[in-house]
Parts: C-alpha cells; sequence; structure tokens
C-alpha cells in the first residue's frame, strides 16, 4: 500500500489513502515512441498478471468530442484550449486514474500534465498560472520522458503518417508558414521546457534515439523496481 | 500576451459592468435595462453571461444532463467557457473602448465552487487572468425573498441549479435553499473583498434602475464610449 499524494491540493470528494495501485508516465513528443513503448509494456504487464489502465490526452468522456470540433475549427484562444486540455484531464483523473489506483490496478498514462504544462507555456501562458491549475494532479510513480532528436522524430512521423502533425509543428504559434521549419522550432522549444521541469518533477530520462527492443528493456527494468511484489 | 495583464490593471479603453446576485435578485432585469439605456443614448455596448459560449456551451450542457461532473470539473468547464468569451469578446471589446456588461462574473464561479467545496485559493488562481470589472454591482435581497420569486411560480429546477449534486436533500425544492443559502452566504464575504456596490433589490425596479444609472454617470466618464461616427 502507498498512499498517493497530490502536488498541492487533494481534489474534493478524494481519499489519498485509499489509492493503491501505481501511475507511471510516459512523456514524449510524436514520435518518440511513446505508444509503442506503452504497447510493449502493457501487454508485458498483463502478460504477468497486473491489471493495466491506459489513459492519454484527449479522452475524456466529458469534452473531449467537443473540444477536438473545437481545436479544429481553429477560432478558440490559447487560454481556452489551455482550459479545454486541464478540463479534459481532471475528467480522467477523477473518473478513470483514481478509481482504477483504488482498485489496485497499475494506470499507464501516455502523456500528462507535464505535455500540457509545456504547451501552454510555450504558447505565452503564465507559468505560475498553468502550475496551479495542475496543482491537483496527482503525483505519479514514475515518469519516464523519451528524449529523441527532432531529425529522428521527424523521420518517425513521415514513417507512421507521411505528414506532420499541424498541433505538434506548433502552427498556431506562427514560428514560421514552413510546416518542416515550425516543427523544429517548436519541438526544441517544448524540449526546452521539459528539461526545465526535469529536476522539479525528477523525470528520468529516456534516450528515445535507440531501438525500440532496446528502449522497452529500460523502461522494464526500471519498472520492474516499482511493482507491488506478488 | 493578453494573460500576462495585471489584474484590476485599468489599460484598456472600455470599461467592464458586472452584476452578481442570487437567482431572484432581478440582476438580470437590471443588466438588461442598463444595456437599453446605453444603447438607446448612443454608446458603444456589448452584453455578455455566464455559460454562454458557443464553443464550450453544449459540452456543458451535456455533461450536466449526462451528470458527469464532479466539483472541479464544473469549476473548469465553467471558466473554460469564461475563458472563451473573455479572450474571444470581453477583452478585445474592453481594448476596443467597449462598455461590456457581464450577467454574472468570476465572483460567480467564486461562490459556487466553494459551495462545492473547490479550494478557493486554486479557483481564485484559475481565473486570475481575468481583469476586474470597473464597477460590480450587487443585487442585494433577504434569502426568503429571493427564495420565494423563484419558488413561488413552482417552477422545474435543473439538478445542478438547485445543487442536487452536492447531496443536501432529495427534494429539489428543499436542495435549492440549502443550496441558495449557502451561496448567499459566500457572496456576503465577496462583497466586502472585491469592493461590490451594494444594490437594495428589494425596492421597486425602476427605483433600483434609477440608483444604478445614477453610479454608472459618476463612476465613469460616459463620453470617452460614444460611437465616434453618426449612426
Amino acid at each position: 500500500m502507498s498512499p498517493k499524494k497530490f502536488y498541492d491540493i487533494i481534489p474534493p470528494g478524494v481519499d489519498p489513502n485509499a489509492l493503491s495501485g501505481k501511475l507511471f508516465v510516459i512523456e514524449g513528443a510524436d514520435g518518440s515512441g511513446r505508444s509503442t513503448q506503452i504497447n510493449i509494456l502493457t501487454d508485458w504487464l498483463e502478460h504477468k498478471g497486473f491489471p493495466v489502465v491506459n489513459v492519454g490526452l484527449k479522452r475524456s468522456t466529458l469534452i473531449s468530442k467537443q473540444f477536438t470540433a473545437a481545436q479544429q475549427s481553429k477560432v478558440i484562444g490559447p487560454l481556452t484550449l489551455n482550459l479545454f486540455y486541464a478540463t479534459d484531464h481532471v475528467d480522467q483523473l477523477e473518473n478513470v486514474i483514481i478509481p482504477a489506483l483504488r482498485a489496485g490496478f497499475l494506470v499507464i498514462a501516455d502523456r500528462y500534465i507535464y505535455t500540457l504544462m509545456a504547451r501552454a507555456i510555450v504558447r505565452g501562458a503564465d507559468p505560475d498560472w498553468v502550475k496551479s491549475i495542475y496543482s491537483l494532479s496527482i503525483i505519479p510513480d514514475a515518469v519516464f520522458y523519451l528524449k529523441a532528436k527532432p531529425q529522428i522524430l521527424v523521420e518517425r512521423n513521415f514513417q507512421k503518417k507521411n505528414t506532420l502533425d499541424y498541433w505538434e509543428s506548433g502552427m498556431d504559434i506562427g514560428y514560421s508558414q514552413d510546416m518542416f521549419e515550425s516543427f523544429f522550432a517548436y519541438q526544441r522549444r517544448i524540449q526546452k521546457q521539459f528539461l526545465l521541469m526535469k529536476d522539479e518533477y525528477g523525470f528520468q530520462v529516456i534516450n528515445g534515439n535507440r531501438m525500440v527492443s532496446t528502449i522497452a528493456k529500460d523502461l522494464k527494468g526500471r519498472i520492474e523496481q516499482l511493482l507491488p511484489s506478488m | 500576451m493578453t494573460q500576462r495583464i495585471e489584474q484590476g490593471k485599468d489599460d484598456y479603453p472600455g470599461a467592464l459592468i458586472a452584476v452578481e446576485g442570487l437567482d431572484g435578485s432581478g440582476k438580470s432585469t437590471q443588466i438588461h435595462l442598463i444595456k437599453r439605456w446605453l444603447e438607446l443614448e448612443g454608446y458603444k455596448v456589448f452584453f455578455t453571461e455566464w455559460n454562454s459560449s458557443v464553443a464550450v456551451k453544449p459540452a456543458t450542457k451535456k455533461a450536466k444532463k449526462r451528470h458527469l461532473l464532479t466539483p472541479t470539473t464544473f469549476s473548469l468547464i465553467h471558466c473554460t467557457d469564461f475563458a472563451d468569451r473573455y479572450e474571444r469578446q470581453i477583452l478585445p471589446l474592453l481594448r476596443a473602448g467597449y462598455i461590456v456588461l457581464s450577467d454574472r462574473y468570476i465572483y460567480t464561479a467564486f461562490a459556487r465552487d466553494a459551495v462545492r467545496k473547490c479550494d478557493p485559493g486554486w479557483v481564485k488562481r484559475l481565473y486570475s487572468f481575468a481583469v476586474h470589472p470597473t464597477l460590480t454591482f450587487f443585487f442585494q435581497v433577504p434569502l426568503e425573498v429571493a427564495l420565494d420569486r423563484i419558488l413561488g411560480a413552482r417552477p422545474k429546477l435543473k439538478f445542478h441549479e438547485a445543487g442536487m449534486d452536492l447531496h443536501l436533500s432529495e427534494d429539489p425544492y428543499e436542495s435549492f435553499r440549502i443550496f441558495q443559502g449557502r451561496i448567499f452566504k459566500e457572496y456576503q464575504k465577496l462583497v466586502d473583498e472585491f469592493d461590490m456596490t451594494v444594490v437594495d433589490a428589494t425596492q421597486q425596479v425602476e427605483k433600483q434602475q434609477e440608483k444604478v444609472r445614477e453610479i454608472i454617470k459618476e463612476k465613469l466618464d460616459l463620453s470617452k464610449y460614444k460611437w465616434r461616427a453618426q449612426r
């Protein structure tokens, strides 16, 4: 039993002592290998007999549909975008993550508040404001930050979708009309934010430039030590 | 970045007037009359109200109907609605020199979210991007009067409107009474903290309106907000 801690504030109606599961977070840009690794880890953990729940951005029942629609229309401003993300996060926190942890499950989060904070700050939000919003989130048992060179990210994005994503290229910010250039400018700024957060939030930086199997072995080794004894 | 604007900093040419008060305090009638008066006198006026963003309200409506909200997501989704109106309408219009009239403002969230047991400091920081109004009128009525005005007609109360999510009572009318009582208490604290202008809302509508107009004329240099081109 390891009661969970929150960054600052416990949301009303939550008992942190009842949360016996584990929360693992995988962070990293599109193309860093996040989803591939999460699939491998989920298979591995379920094979071992641990119940696993996956969460990720924009997967809340509450607003994911309206959020996507609003985002695609490109009429909403940065404040609203940040708050949509926050609502989406807290909905999953309270309705998926917390119940799963209460039931003793392992939760693997495909990105967490750190991506949301980095994205908001890069778009000009006040860092203290952003931090304060997420002060009612759960502190994970481990945060793995998959760090890959922008060149590798580009290569993997093209390999997967043959195109760069509008938002992951930061096209809404207007660094450059050229998506390729914008992608590099945006990813550099996001990486900078992640490195600034690294110590404060205790990220384990994982070299994402390596082969899939090598990264998986690395992650499994780190997670193994944190698993509840069977 | 708009968000960096300091609280209460009066560096935009427009003016913001907000009304607050309990359901049944008559504030919406009063702000409607302010709007009509200013429009007919030839001022640049824009009206906005709580929970009305076209991008967010459909989500809120669905979530309320299906009882998907917790106190925290209730707070966040209303802040998202406010932020959308704020950054697309309220702030640009203040910068363009409008008189912006707001039926309920951030204080509504402060009162309601506190009653739902959200951390008050967290809620205030959440809304810290918003400027404070030039003038906030609080329409003060005794709780019983407000309750009678709303419940007298025996309306069908909505789930959240009656505070049913707080499990105060199985009976929506009783729940509404307790809920409004708690909001009333929160409002009393906010009136002092944020220096709201209190209007005695037990008076006749026209009397209240007369007083409100006097205060507006006294506090604002209305000539600044006239349409420059003759329409």
